[in-house]
């Protein structure tokens, strides 16, 4: 069945982002004014509003920092996921992300927050990969 | 910082002719039927307002309909507490002379004509969340709840949350206008269903169809009105995030910093409020918000709302009108805070009436737990 949530769509300042993660990596933006990673992707750094940025390539392990379990599907895409995982990871470098966390029973017990996770890639489309996280 | 406390009132306020579920009304005809209603409330005509407030469309579509020129616009939206932060614009610019009399409206058929969430493709949300399914603000609230359950315990901030919805609905069954008056035992609350987890149905706002209005004036035009002016002692506004991913931190809203401001432009501290509003999308937002605004210290708010502390009878009032959760929550609840806020100052709440309060605190929180706007209240 074709894919039918929503899909990113890539913009000036996120290209690499979404290159790299078909490639199955994921990177980041870095200030170099203060050698700190900051997520989302922007030219501009939000921690010094610093023209001076590079993009690294993370290291996939992260921390489990919050989730949510999802019963209740938010558009027809996530009918035959329920019940899945939203989550709010803490990269290696620092920064958090939304993602979802790929595991077969879904529950408080075994999620624990502060649990070691790894990024995974689902290839979406042909063009598209998006970043998730399983248990380390 | 210039003292305005008590140079600008509430004079009118109302509901649209119908709220709950009403499928054949837009969100236009709420807010124009709010509007009628507010203006007669306030014994105003809309010959007289001069300052138009909105958020959720843009004042150019309110004001063609309405069939005024203002001289003063504002459409400031930033979530559900918009329409307590443009109690805060309408103050700055009456105090300014660009306008009068202000007419702030809400209007959102949000259960008939339920939009589904999302934004412009090139948004960071639309790239970076919604592809993984954070649409919608059961699913973006219940990161900022699981956080605080980690840091602060699963059973004690399960209990906390119970207590607010059964007290909640407690008050709902005292108001005529409230859509949910069932009776909710705390067994009703734990069996509800998951929505997304750990939310129950019912930690979770209503999503009903409604409107509401406020006319908001000068110190001068006031004595026009038809009943006591409520006074705005004084406002605070603030923002710190909008994707609930990059939330500074998931168990403290911004209401930590515009809660203390305003209690200080009003010349009043926490001990004198005799009523609280507060934003309760989510059960668990009142948590965060009773500990942001400072009325208990941080993973103190289960504590503090024990034993129904905040229903009919108990020491301290909060939402009397029964909330978003039981009375009615359109998309963006905040205007319905100022409605019941001045309606029991002005002692016009029946049944759920309480003791002469002279002075309550309205906190509106919006987006993702993104922005505050907090403000008192009070009548001579």
């Amino acid at each position: 069945m074709a894919y039918n949530k929503p899909i990113p769509v890539p913009q000036g300042e996120s290209d690499v982002y979404w290159q790299k993660a078909k490639e199955h990596e994921l990177w980041l933006r870095k200030c170099n004014s203060c050698d700190t990673a900051y997520f989302y992707p922007r030219d501009i750094s939000p921690c010094c509003f610093s023209k001076d940025t590079d993009w690294i390539k993370a290291s996939g392990k992260a921390s489990l920092f919050t989730y949510g379990i999802v019963q209740r599907a938010p558009h027809p895409g996530f009918v035959d996921d329920v019940p899945f995982v939203t989550a709010i990871v803490e990269l290696e470098e620092g920064p958090k992300m939304a993602t979802n966390i790929v595991i077969d029973n879904p529950t408080f017990d075994n999620l624990q927050i502060g649990m070691d996770l790894e990024v995974v890639f689902e290839d979406i489309t042909e063009e598209l990969a998006l970043p998730k996280f399983k248990p380390a | 910082m210039t003292d305005l406390r008590k140079t600008v009132a509430i004079v009118g306020v109302d509901e649209s002719d119908e709220i709950g579920k009403v499928p054949d009304k837009s969100n236009l005809t709420h807010h124009a039927e709010a509007a009628y209603n507010a203006l007669e409330d306030a014994g105003m005509s809309i010959k007289d307002v001069n300052g138009l407030f909105t958020a959720g469309t843009s004042t150019l579509n309110l004001a063609e309909y309405l069939g005024i020129e203002p001289s003063f616009t504002d459409t400031t939206a930033v979530g559900g507490s918009s329409f307590i932060i443009h109690i805060a614009h309408a103050m700055a610019a009456i105090n300014a002379g660009y306008c009068d009399v202000a007419l702030v409206t809400h209007g959102e058929a949000g259960r008939s004509r339920r939009s589904r969430p999302g934004g412009d493709d090139a948004d960071p949300g639309s790239q970076f969340e919604t592809p993984y399914g954070f649409l919608g603000a059961p699913i973006n609230y219940a990161m900022a709840a699981r956080r605080y359950m980690h840091q602060y315990g699963e059973e004690y901030a399960r209990q906390g949350m119970a207590e607010v919805a059964v007290a909640t609905r407690k008050w709902a069954q005292l108001n005529p206008k409230a859509y949910m008056k069932d009776d909710m035992s705390f067994d009703d609350y734990h069996n509800s269903r998951w929505i997304s987890e750990p939310f129950h149905l019912f930690d979770c706002c209503l999503v009903t169809d409604a409107g509401g209005a406020y006319v908001i004036t000068s110190a001068e035009r006031a004595k026009d009105a038809k009943k006591k002016p409520v006074w705005v002692l004084g406002a605070a506004e603030s923002h710190d995030h909008n994707l609930i991913s990059q939330m500074p931190d998931l168990t403290r809203t911004v209401a930590k910093n515009t809660g203390p401001a305003a209690l200080e432009r009003s010349g009043v501290t926490h001990d004198d409020i005799d009523l609280a509003m507060i934003y309760d999308s989510f059960t668990y937002t009142v948590l965060a918000t009773l500990e942001s605004l400072g009325f208990c210290g941080p993973g103190e708010a289960p504590d503090f709302v024990a034993n129904q502390r905040t229903a009919p009878g108990g020491d301290f009032a909060m939402n009397t009108s029964g909330g978003g959760l039981s009375y009615t929550h359109s998309g963006m609840y905040g205007m319905f805070l100022v409605l019941e806020a001045v309606r029991q100052l002005r002692g016009e709440c029946g049944d759920r009436q309480l003791d002469d309060p002279k002075l309550c605190l309205i906190n509106g929180t919006g987006g993702s737990l993104s922005s505050t706007g907090t403000t008192v209240l009070a009548i001579d």
